[in-house]
């Protein structure tokens, strides 16, 4: 192993980034065998969540399963960004098809390897929101549905950036897009059903569904990880802030994706075949407004033409996660 | 081994004896009967090593194949009609990575008004895919184009269509020679992809192109067509050669020795059209068939040579360009231009419509004595036509056209088409 420069204040945290650590303590990100899968040089936007949830999660597969892994790409920032010809961010097998196809893009890939021998090697499939709750959902449940042995990830920044910034059934209630501007009576995104894909592919009785955040990034990896541990269709949907499509500071993308799981407005969990076997806990409880006062998307919610109603509609959706998932101790829950 | 049998079974043991490892199957008419075989075969462990992917749709069944193509594996579908359109995407998409997928189609027409029968409307609609079309006249040709795809979409790494007219060839019971395996093992050898997804050598498939490179990669798509032009014919020597008999091709020419009128078509309808054609030999009429094997790559320079002695041609064609007449016409006339050659479309079968030797035999009778509009719509009952188009100038409310033409039909000339 090469030089390593010790910075001393790392001494006694478990910070992800920890090198100090001994070596089975050590996030896959500091460990000295990383795979590098996703390389630097990429075109992604400052503060990318996705790049960051992409790199932590694809590199986490490549410790899991030995460094055999093929990866499935969907249309989306993640392939425009790593992949403008003739350069290429990926140090592992990949493939991009089509916007809609990565789930079945996969199926394939996993079949070849079966039909080969080849069980050694894994697959892993990525998409945004858009590609995966939207145009590649067919794909998606006939994936679960077959229990084909396929890891897909969603990278959810909440609407279809790539193309800039418009609505997918992945984006919050009220919140601005290309496609729901912030004017009329009822500015920015409808209050509608939503489309809860972790919950939708739990029906589908698959071994395991995970969510996870940027923000915790050893949760990440140890999803990751326990999920390529397991054969058969799996799902782990990622919380990625998008600095440009929320109008948020490339600064905070951490701080939001945190407060997205302390408010309650993302709910971290894991469920193996159908039923919820964990969940994150809030910490230190936020009100809704601290999640939203910092993002341009939610700007028309406050100040002078204010719609507290909507903010409340909102606090409201961010409490029900709470008590549906659990995600507030006892204690914590008494003392409101 | 001589056999007496449907020729969708036939497709699917041709297919078997290539080896395929993995096969998308969605059901479709009437494509249907193939894959069934086919799930049959591999459940119980008469074909293998193969994985049976039971899909959810045709665009999955195109994106499972892509996938397992693009991971080393000889991979195998088949669709028809709205299911070829559910996955053209795809379709485009695995010509574009250059992934050797071999499809069945079995010749469907396109909705609305939906309709299960056969015509080339379906195929027709990917010409510009990428793909190769190669369309069988007969069963037997069905069975051997499939054998010879395989070979010619993994030399090229591009994909192919075997086209088979839908029920006419797909359910027709009929005698067919299937080869053993030690025949197609030593014509077709084990698929060794230009390009793999394998963790012992990364690669990145499908990146983005921009303006400085993408004419590049089309052009590629050309290039392998127009060496598939050379290929066609080599591997059809090579078939006649291994397996002692003709089948495939680029074009395939009968009686057009000395002949004044020429009838170009393809599939099955040639079969029809030769014994007509016979017919009229025996009446003293200078007349042939140009049958067309390969619609892509098409081969323009042996259809000019095959029509460049002949008088007139008739294009008999399943399918209809709205708005202009026929694709093969249109394109055989850039095969035969400078040539002064008078031409004709002929739009015959549409969603079915039986083709019968008495309406062929008029067709190129009044193509001789010049009679012919330069685009005809053969049995087409007018009648039925003028209704709907005076009722849609009477009432602005005319309503639905096909529920209208129906009960037009049931009225008026039911009994003639059955």
């Amino acid at each position: 192993m090469g030089y390593q420069t010790v910075k001393f204040y790392q001494t006694g945290t478990y910070t992800v980034g920890n090198r100090l650590l001994a070596p089975d303590e050590r996030s896959v990100q500091a460990g000295e065998r990383r795979s590098n899968s996703i390389n630097s040089g990429h075109r992604a936007c400052q503060g990318c969540g996705e790049a960051l949830g992409a790199r932590y999660a694809i590199d986490a597969a490549m410790a899991e399963s030995n460094n055999q892994l093929i990866a499935v790409n969907a249309t989306g920032c993640l392939e425009v960004f790593s992949t403008p010809y003739p350069e290429s961010s990926w140090q592992v097998p990949w493939i991009h098809s089509l916007f809609g196809n990565a789930p079945a893009v996969a199926t394939g890939v996993a079949a070849a390897m079966k039909v080969k021998g080849r069980s050694e090697v894994r697959v892993v499939a990525q998409g945004g929101d858009g590609g995966t709750t939207d145009i590649g959902f067919g794909c998606l449940s006939g994936m679960f549905e077959r229990n084909d042995d396929v890891l897909y990830i969603c990278y959810d920044n909440e609407a279809y950036m790539n193309t800039g910034v418009q609505r997918s059934s992945a984006t919050p209630p009220t919140a601005r897009t290309a496609t729901t501007m912030p004017v009329g009576k009822e500015p920015g995104n409808v209050f509608g059903q939503g489309k809860n894909v972790p919950e939708i592919a739990m029906a589908h009785g698959i071994p395991y569904v995970a969510t996870a955040t940027v923000a915790d990034l050893r949760d990440l990896e140890y999803k990751v990880r326990k999920a390529m541990k397991m054969r058969g269709a799996r799902y782990i949907q990622i919380f990625v802030p998008c600095p440009l499509g929320w109008g948020a500071a490339s600064h905070d993308t951490i701080k939001l994706a945190r407060l997205a799981k302390e408010t309650g407005m993302f709910p971290v969990f894991e469920a193996e075949h159908g039923e919820v076997t964990g969940v994150l806990k809030i910490r230190n409880k936020q009100p809704i407004e601290e999640y939203l006062k910092p993002q341009k998307r939610f700007a028309h919610l406050f100040g002078k033409h204010a719609h507290p109603e909507m903010v409340a509609h909102l606090q409201a959706i961010a409490d029900r996660n709470i008590r549906k998932y659990g995600l507030l101790d006892e204690e914590k829950v008494n003392a409101q | 081994m001589l056999k007496q049998m449907e020729g969708s079974k036939a497709v699917a043991e041709a297919v078997a004896l290539c080896r395929p490892e993995v096969i998308c199957a969605y059901p479709i008419s009437p494509q249907t009967h193939i894959v069934e075989a086919l799930g049959e075969m591999v459940k119980s462990g008469e074909l293998q090593p193969c994985e049976f992917i039971n899909v959810e749709s045709e665009f999955a069944a195109m994106s499972v194949a892509i996938g397992s193509s693009a991971a080393g594996a000889r991979s195998y579908t088949a669709t028809a009609s709205q299911g070829l359109l559910f996955m053209v995407e795809a379709v485009y998409n695995a010509s574009g990575l250059g992934l050797p997928i071999v499809m069945t189609v079995a010749n469907r027409a396109i909705g609305a008004p939906i309709n299960i029968w056969n015509d080339h409307s379906d195929s027709i609609s990917q010409r510009d895919s990428g793909w190769m079309q190669l369309f069988a006249e007969t069963n037997q040709e069905a069975v051997d184009l499939h054998i010879q795809a395989f070979k010619l979409a993994e030399e090229l790494s591009m994909p192919v269509m075997v086209c088979m007219d839908g029920f006419i060839l797909t359910h027709a019971f009929e005698r067919v020679d299937i080869p053993t395996q030690e025949q197609v093992d030593a014509f077709l050898p084990p698929y060794e992809p230009r390009q793999v997804l394998d963790p012992t050598d990364p690669i990145s498939i499908g990146a983005m192109v921009g303006p400085e490179a993408f004419m590049e990669v089309r052009y590629l798509a050309h290039a392998k067509q127009l060496q598939a032009l050379e290929l066609i014919p080599q591997y059809a020597a090579e078939f006649k050669e291994k397996f002692g008999r003709d089948s495939g091709g680029l074009v395939r020419t009968y009686r057009t020795e000395d002949a004044e009128t020429i009838i170009v078509a393809m599939g099955s309808v040639l079969g029809t059209i030769k014994d007509v054609v016979d017919d009229m030999r025996a009446q003293g009429h200078k007349i042939g068939v140009l049958g067309i094997i390969s619609f892509r790559p098409f081969p323009m320079q042996q259809a000019r040579e095959a029509l460049q002695h002949c008088k007139r041609f008739v294009v008999v064609e399943k399918n209809l360009a709205v708005g202009l007449g026929g694709v093969l016409y249109t394109t055989l006339r850039m095969a035969v231009a400078g040539l002064k050659l008078t031409g004709y479309t002929a739009i015959a079968g549409l969603g079915g419509r039986p083709i019968p030797k008495s309406s062929l035999h008029k067709l190129f009778l009044d193509a001789e004595q010049g009679a012919l509009e330069p685009v005809t719509f053969v049995d087409l009952d007018w009648d039925v036509v003028n209704r709907q188009l005076e009722r849609e100038k009477q009432n602005r409310h005319s309503g639905p056209i096909a529920e209208n033409i129906l009960h037009a039909k049931g009225m008026s000339s039911s009994a003639k088409f059955g």
